[in-house]
């Protein structure tokens, strides 16, 4: 493996090139291994389908057929040829609502998923950084930082994010606040948790020894060798996100002038649909929220048991 | 008298929950530019501390007091921001094990441009261009830059943290235990690199080891340390192959001769172990396992006196021994053996 892509003597390979041909071969490796996992790749296609269905929405779904006053259809119409969902209590089709309704489940899923793991593995780096290697202040500011984060770990997500979202004013980007501002403690935690692992090692030591500072090691050296732990954990978050944006919604708590599964779900519950067993207008928004949250733990579990060799054996 | 590096009683207390556990106990060192100061002692001595202590690179809970002269500036007195600028600038640190003081996920050329990037002692546009002349100061191909460090043989490693040290041109380098993990031929081949980084650029080695051979074969002087102290200083010959201190004396003798048959049917050890820092016998620490230990080491303990080598007298040597210093018990000082005379008289039978 190693004799032929050592360069011989004095011929020019150049080591840019040798690095992108590694690079490459590396990549290709990785993408056999995860092609290896069949639940993984059930999951990259699913997403991959529900990612372009959302993002050429606009191409084949008349903006106008989504108002209340521009639908299309009767109310409450079951199944049909024409709406292969049926149709709300307006008479918009809920296949058009659905696709619509996927742009901003995602958005809100990933926006929200980004600001906690960002928030949650700033305050687990400097936490941990400062816990081990900052001397007393360093300690008390790491336990500061550690309470706060318990504080919000032991305050129910939910009545929180409920608490916030009424407070601030509507919008996609208080949801967005919301969730991200209470879904980051435990990633706090198991960042904290590497990071005392990473300051441990020799290296750390070594780049204190060669002057340098608190910005520099929490950055050059710690954070790269947390990221795994971080990746793993941002696909996990974003089926958690993408659950609490749509009770979230379906609490009243979303804007209502955009379209989400969960404000679906929500106007399906107001309109009576449950007790008139109207399920095609119940049931398409739940399976859409399951199976993307379950695309995206399987996506997550994949990319670890390829990352992780102990976990190699096992998955497929 | 100011030399490169001049350390000066150097003491290193240890908190724990009960007192404290003094480390590292008076230790005097002074190494002028182009020198090579060996120190040598078995685990615990200290002799790490000491490394850690010249940069201020100990934990929190260690106490230092003393002085550390690096080039007329007291280390132990500087301002966070004067002392971040002088590691690896004033004085760098070939760490024990290149197999983890190496970030695995960064690569070998960015690892190298570390320091210079902090340090900002070459221009963004030259940084490229120094990594590649420092690999190639300790005879790694360019390509390497490239690498991660796990694709790397760990001589390659030991390499790239030399170049490390070396990337600020600094006035002294300390390696701690630099050889230490690898087989004997790539020490040999990286102490004649250290070797001949001294000769051509002039600056002062600090190396610490365990192994007085390699400190006999790559430095002029050795200090050997014995429970936190120094107990024996002077060229590194007569250090190694005329020990004054009874401790040198049995360190000296514990590396077996080969092609002689009395070292491998009689290993000469040391029995016991080295005293507990919390709680040190009285007089000489080194009492209890001395051979030719006499009634008033239980009382005195000695400071470091000159041995008088011959009949020149000149003292470049001192050692801390009852029987070197004046008014010895026993009148021929020269060399003592450990064991005592019963083993010398069976070693040689």
């Amino acid at each position: 493996m190693s004799a032929p892509t050592e360069p011989t003597p004095g011929t020019a390979v150049s080591p840019r090139a040798l690095a992108r041909k590694r690079r490459a071969e590396a990549l290709g490796r990785f993408a056999r291994d995860y092609a290896r996992n069949r639940a993984g790749l059930f999951g990259l296609a699913s997403l991959l389908t529900i990612g372009v269905l959302a993002l050429t929405a606009p191409l084949f779904v008349d903006q106008a057929h989504l108002t209340i006053t521009g639908a299309p259809g009767d109310g409450h119409q079951p199944p049909s040829a024409e709406f292969p969902l049926g149709t709300d209590n307006f008479g918009r089709s809920i296949l058009d609502l659905i696709i619509w309704g996927a742009r901003v489940s995602l958005t809100v899923g990933l926006l929200a998923t980004f600001v906690s793991v960002t928030l949650g593995t700033l305050a687990g780096i400097t936490a941990g950084h400062f816990g081990s290697s900052g001397g007393v202040g360093g300690r008390v500011v790491s336990s500061v930082i550690m309470r706060v984060t318990d504080w919000f770990l032991v305050l129910p997500t939910l009545v929180l994010a409920v608490a916030l979202a009424a407070v601030l004013p509507r919008g996609t980007g208080t949801i967005v606040l919301a969730i991200g501002l209470t879904v980051w403690p435990p990633t706090a935690r198991l960042v904290r948790a590497q990071t005392l692992a990473v300051e441990a090692r020799p290296y750390v030591e070594r780049a204190r020894a060669l002057g340098g500072g608190h910005a520099h090691v929490m950055g050059w050296h710690v954070l790269p060798n947390v990221m795994p732990v971080v990746l793993a954990q941002t696909t996990l978050l974003v089926a958690t996100s993408i659950i609490a944006e749509s009770t979230l919604a379906f609490l009243g708590m979303g804007d209502p002038t955009t379209i989400s599964w969960g404000g679906i779900l929500q106007a399906a519950r107001t309109s009576g649909a449950i007790s008139a067993g109207i399920w095609w207008y119940i049931v398409p928004p739940g399976l859409a929220i399951a199976v993307v949250a379950l695309s995206f733990t399987l996506c997550g579990r994949a990319v670890e048991s390829v990352i992780n060799p102990r976990l190699r054996g096992g998955a497929g | 008298m100011s030399g490169l590096l001049d350390v000066r009683d150097l003491r290193v207390t240890y908190a724990t929950g009960g007192g404290g556990i003094p480390a590292v106990r008076g230790v005097n060192l002074s190494l002028d530019r182009g020198d090579t100061l060996g120190v040598a002692g078995e685990s615990g001595s200290g002799k790490s501390t000491v490394a850690l202590a010249l940069l201020r690179l100990l934990p929190s809970t260690a106490r230092v007091t003393g002085d550390v002269l690096l080039e007329g500036e007291n280390v132990l007195e500087m301002k966070w921001g004067r002392l971040r600028a002088v590691r690896w600038v004033g004085a760098s640190v070939v760490f024990q094990g290149a197999m983890h003081s190496l970030n695995p996920v960064k690569r070998i050329g960015d690892q190298v441009a570390e320091p210079l990037l902090l340090h900002r002692t070459v221009k963004p546009d030259r940084v490229g261009a120094r990594v590649t002349e420092l690999l190639e100061q300790v005879g790694l191909p360019a390509s390497r830059a490239q690498d991660h460090p796990h694709r790397l043989s760990g001589g390659q490693r030991q390499r790239v943290m030399i170049a490390m040290a070396l990337a600020c041109e600094p006035r002294l380098i300390i390696a701690d235990e630099a050889t230490t993990a690898l087989d004997v031929m790539i020490q040999a081949q990286i102490l004649a690199l250290l070797r001949g980084l001294v000769e051509e650029t002039g600056i002062g080695m600090l190396m610490i080891s365990h192994d007085l051979s390699v400190l006999a074969a790559t430095c002029d002087r050795v200090a050997v340390m014995y429970a936190g102290r120094i107990v024996e200083e002077g060229p590194a010959r007569d250090v190694v192959h005329r020990p004054a201190h009874p401790y040198a004396s049995a360190l000296s003798a514990a590396f077996p001769k080969i092609g002689d048959p009395a070292s491998r049917l009689a290993p000469r050890g040391l029995p016991g172990d080295p005293p507990d820092p919390a709680d040190p016998p009285s007089g000489c620490v080194f009492r209890p396992r001395c051979a030719v230990a006499e009634s008033v080491c239980a009382t005195v303990d000695p400071p470091l006196w000159p041995v008088h080598s011959g009949a020149d007298g000149h003292a470049d040597r001192h050692a801390a021994c009852v029987h070197v210093g004046p008014g010895s018990p026993s009148k021929e000082s020269e060399s003592v053996d450990p064991t005592g005379e019963t083993s010398t008289e069976e070693t040689s039978r």
